[in-house]
């Protein structure tokens, strides 16, 4: 097999695979035809609302799904984003809200937002820690937060919807610098430095290698432990900033809600995405383009008058074919 | 006595010291722990979770993950309220057979398009979520008050629920098909070692398939239990299930790893957690503590915390060992 392009004289089109093509390209081909489908058939696609709309609800997920991809890369995997999203945006308010900063409302919401994030990167710190230095399995000792971290998140707030109204906080899921929601910018910042990160330094590097084969990483000097608990670590972040964002864009927190099913958001537009879920290969930009291919589908049905209910058969569907088209790839 | 017998004793009779503990400790603090109306409340309600921790625990004896027996089980919820309205019989093949159906499909997209087992369940979990909503146009479904559907909840057989009859009668043949028939040997056999028992000719698509219909179909039961017992098929209950039950797998001793396990630790493990559950509200009852229900939830994943880190230690010095 070589790796000429079908349109090259030499290469027989015969043996164009279409499997690959679809494997490696099919994300973007389904999300260009969803796009074509809709400004055929959709009215009002083409506005900047309907961008606005689609931008401001996939964001969250996405900046999930960026930890979410990393996790994955090293062979793991994080059920535990959601509960995380419920302690940062449980905690957050009680700060800001808190009547210790005396009105100061600037030193107030940078300290909530900064503990809120810390806190959030702990636990991420702790599901690696129990991955790499106890040898629990991924799905186990995300498990223990997952049930555990809801139930903190509840605890802190009392199972009491928080609702505020503070400008200066709801600016990271409200404000519009230059025309665009900070969230968006928020997520194409991380997209991006991810999609740097694991290209181009040691540390991404290590995350692949981790992930395709432990065993020869450890004895080639990858710091193997170290890296897992860097790579939940970054996903505890990475959901902290979004129990914010979500909290936020709802001018209020209910701990029982927060990131409910995250979990499974992200890990599905990270497999949509073309990350292989065994680690080892990972593509940042592939998980953008899944989270917003999902968004799509469920945007255009909804748009065009099929049931939420019947959207998630149809989403079902698309997780389903886009793993087994990768699947087709491998072999 | 060497250590690493130690840690196999343990992790055989762990859970089942660790519950009996727990029920000496609830008889002698608490007045009606043991009454008849308590016990039988605890394994009425908890047979719904039986079933699905027995169909969890053979997918994962085979190697396998499945996501989907939450959203499986408010499916079969919802089909088995729908034809409750026909008799008791076909509510319940209406609600076993949903169960079957995900089930299936999950077997087919496992062995045949080779998908892995945590994101094919995991579109099915999303699939048959969809379905139940639409079928019962997103809200709960009555249940038929005249056709007796109820007893198959809140019914006795003599002294024992109906629901727990059914999960004791489950655990029996699971028992019986994992330590004394072909396809239970099988079972361990490509959990432990897919490619190897493919080499030595065993049915391995055969019996993977096998284990994810027997989890659906299991899944669809307790959804019929579901619907007897809260008098409507609910579309929208079920949610985390499939990890409650993957922990009740856990803390019965069964290895996430696949090729070992046992169904009556398993059926233990699920005793344990219901019973904690049970535990907690008898405290707060005393007036002692106050949990709420988040503490309940941050002392359960405390709990499954301390069952995963002994495991951790214990395997790795019987690993050694071996």
């Amino acid at each position: 097999m070589t790796d000429a392009p079908p349109w090259r004289s030499d290469g027989a089109l015969a043996n164009f695979d279409v499997f690959g093509f679809l494997a490696r390209y099919g994300t973007l081909i389904a999300l260009l035809l969803l796009v074509v489908f809709n400004l055929a058939f959709t009215r009002n696609f083409a506005t900047l609302q309907t961008l606005n709309v689609n931008l401001t609800q996939v964001c969250t997920i996405v900046i999930v799904a960026v930890g979410m991809t990393l996790v994955i890369a090293t062979g793991g995997i994080d059920l535990s984003v959601g509960s995380i999203m419920a302690i940062a945006g449980a905690l957050a308010p009680l700060i800001f809200l808190s009547p210790i900063f005396d009105g100061n409302v600037a030193v107030a919401v940078a300290v909530a937002m900064v503990s809120a994030i810390l806190v959030a990167t702990l636990c991420g710190l702790f599901n690696g820690w129990l991955v790499a230095q106890f040898r629990i399995q991924p799905i186990v000792a995300t498990l223990v937060l997952f049930i555990a971290g809801r139930g903190i998140a509840q605890a802190l707030t009392n199972s009491n919807l928080q609702v505020f109204r503070v400008p200066e906080f709801q600016w990271i899921g409200l404000g519009r610098p230059l025309g665009l929601p900070v969230q968006v910018i928020i997520m194409v910042v991380l997209v991006a430095f991810a999609a740097w990160m694991l290209r181009r330094t040691r540390f991404g590097r290590s995350i692949l290698a981790t992930g395709g084969n432990e065993r020869a990483a450890e004895l080639a000097g990858v710091a193997v432990n170290r890296t897992k608990l860097a790579v939940y670590a970054i996903s505890g972040f990475c959901a902290g900033i979004a129990g914010l964002v979500v909290i936020a864009i709802n001018s209020a927190s209910d701990a029982n809600l927060v990131g409910l099913g995250m979990e499974l958001d992200a890990i599905a537009a990270v497999a949509v995405g073309g990350t292989l879920l065994v680690g080892g290969r990972a593509t940042i930009v592939g998980t953008l383009l899944g989270a917003l291919t999902i968004q799509l589908v469920r945007y255009t049905l909804l748009a065009n008058g099929v049931p939420d209910a019947a959207a998630l058969i149809v989403k079902a569907g698309i997780i389903a074919l886009a793993v087994w088209l990768q699947q087709q790839r491998r072999t | 006595m060497n250590r690493a017998r130690v840690a196999r004793l343990f992790g055989t009779y762990g859970v089942l010291m660790a519950l009996a503990v727990l029920i000496i400790f609830g008889w002698w603090r608490y007045d009606n722990f043991l009454s008849a109306f308590n016990v039988t409340t605890v394994v009425r309600y908890n047979a719904m979770f039986a079933l699905i921790a027995l169909g969890m625990c053979f997918v994962i004896m085979a190697g396998g993950i499945d996501l989907s027996v939450g959203s499986t089980a408010a499916l079969g919820s919802v089909a088995a309220a729908l034809a409750s309205h026909y008799g008791i019989v076909p509510g319940m093949a209406a609600g076993i057979g949903a169960g079957l159906l995900v089930g299936a499909i999950n077997g087919l997209l496992v062995t045949r398009a080779r998908i892995m087992p945590f994101i094919a369940t995991l579109s099915t979990l999303l699939a048959a979520s969809g379905t139940a909503l639409l079928l019962s146009n997103q809200t709960s479904v009555p249940v038929s008050a005249t056709s007796g559907f109820i007893n198959v909840g809140m019914g006795m057989l003599w002294v024992v629920p109906i629901p727990t009859a059914i999960a004791v009668a489950a655990y029996a043949l699971g028992s019986i098909v994992l330590n004394y028939t072909s396809t239970g040997r099988t079972v361990l056999a490509v959990g432990g070692g897919e490619d190897a028992s493919k080499l030595m000719g065993l049915p391995v698509a055969r019996v993977t398939f096998l284990v994810y219909l027997a989890s659906g179909g299991l899944a669809g039961l307790a959804g019929v239990l579901l619907a007897a017992l809260g008098f409507a098929g609910q579309p929208t209950e079920g949610v985390g299930w499939e990890l409650f039950a993957i922990a009740a797998v856990v803390v019965g001793g069964t290895l996430l790893t696949g090729g070992s396990g046992s169904v009556v630790t398993t059926l233990a493990g699920v005793l344990l957690l219901g019973t904690l559950f049970n535990v907690l509200n008898f405290e707060n009852g005393k007036g002692w503590i106050s949990l709420s229900a988040a503490w309940q939830s941050v002392v359960r994943g405390l709990f499954l915390l301390v069952v995963v880190l002994l495991q951790a230690r214990l395997t790795r010095s019987t690993s050694q060992k071996a």
